[in-house]
């Protein structure tokens, strides 16, 4: 079940809620002992505050960092599509993986506001390499990569969010990305999936 | 008592041992370390600024120093030169290292992996070829 389909567009973020909810629970019982003091002190909420804000911060970040990588993926197939050197059934399907990131994007985004934060902007520009892209095989090798370098991102950062649900919801991406990642290089004629584990 | 003495004189040994196993004393493989690269192309290239800083001119460079690339406000005021060193230590555990990073990644754990990495990234830093104009 994919938690990204438009007509379910309030799950990710209520994952995130309910999450940050859990989290600030979990938080103020791991802290017990700094809160006790902190609290004969006379600044308990500050002690706990700090500590999840520092957590939910942390998260946003990660989710910036994605959704800045994923605002580059829609750019590049972007490039692809308008670059007239895909055939139809190929562009059909670049079009359409295009239109995943920008689910991605929209379900990362709605994470970051549930948490606070601000959601990172497309840039106006994206710098890439056009000199090197001559034939479709160029397209979707230059493709191929973005998505294998995304299905590491996604696979390095599962392990660094603080709220576990978030975790999981990267790992729903991650499945997405490493689909397209085989898919193109099967139609590059690679082994679509070259081993049993990823590094 | 025997075999505490022995102990106690074999353990600066192998101290010494695992310090020359660390880390720091392996070999890189630049070629290795370019198919290991292909994890980073998500968000850093050579020669470009995207999500992460480029490559190009990366060692000897200070931390949050690229031109023209919005860095996190931990990395600006990280102060690290890169050099074989820190970067192993960074890609360790970026975040522990930098916290507040935006590079939100677990880490390379495995020192070989690390290595050739850094080994790859040394080639490409000074590569005439392809950072002419890219440091």
């Amino acid at each position: 079940m994919s938690i990204l389909k438009p007509e379910q567009p309030g799950l990710l973020e209520e994952t995130a809620i309910n999450s940050r909810r859990k989290f600030l629970l979990q938080a103020g019982t791991a802290t017990f002992s700094a809160t006790a003091i902190a609290l004969l002190g006379g600044c308990n909420s500050k002690a706990i505050s700090a500590e999840t804000n520092d957590a939910a911060s942390q998260d946003v970040r990660i989710l910036n960092t994605a959704i800045s990588a994923e605002h580059e993926a829609v750019a590049a197939y972007q490039l692809g599509a308008e670059s007239g050197l895909l055939q139809a059934g190929i562009l059909k399907v670049a079009v359409q993986f295009q239109g995943h990131h920008k689910e991605h994007i929209e379900a990362l985004a709605k994470a970051v506001k549930s948490l606070g934060g601000n959601p990172a902007e497309a840039k106006k520009d994206y710098s890439f390499p056009v000199e090197k892209l001559k034939r479709q095989s160029d397209v979707l090798e230059f493709a191929a990569g973005l998505e294998r370098g995304a299905v590491s991102a996604y696979a390095g950062a599962i392990p660094v969010f603080g709220n576990r649900d978030l975790s999981a919801a990267a790992a729903s991406i991650l499945a997405d990305e490493a689909m397209h990642w085989a898919v193109l290089r099967n139609v590059l004629g690679l082994d679509p999936v070259p081993g049993a584990f990823f590094s | 008592m025997y075999n505490s003495e022995i102990s106690l004189v074999l353990a600066p040994v192998a101290f010494i041992i695992s310090l020359a196993a660390s880390s720091n004393c392996l070999e890189g493989s630049p070629e290795a370390g370019n198919q290991i690269y292909a994890s980073c192309i998500a968000c850093h290239s050579p020669e470009r600024n995207r999500t992460g800083p480029r490559h190009c001119g990366l060692f000897g460079r200070k931390s949050g120093s690229v031109s023209g690339f919005e860095y996190s406000t931990a990395m600006r005021e990280a102060s690290i030169i890169w050099n074989t060193e820190t970067l192993d230590r960074f890609l360790e555990s970026p975040l522990t290292i930098v916290p507040g990073t935006t590079m939100g990644f677990a880490g390379i754990k495995d020192d070989k992996k690390r290595q050739d990495l850094i080994a790859y990234l040394k080639s490409v830093s000074d590569s005439p070829g392809i950072c002419v104009n890219n440091r």
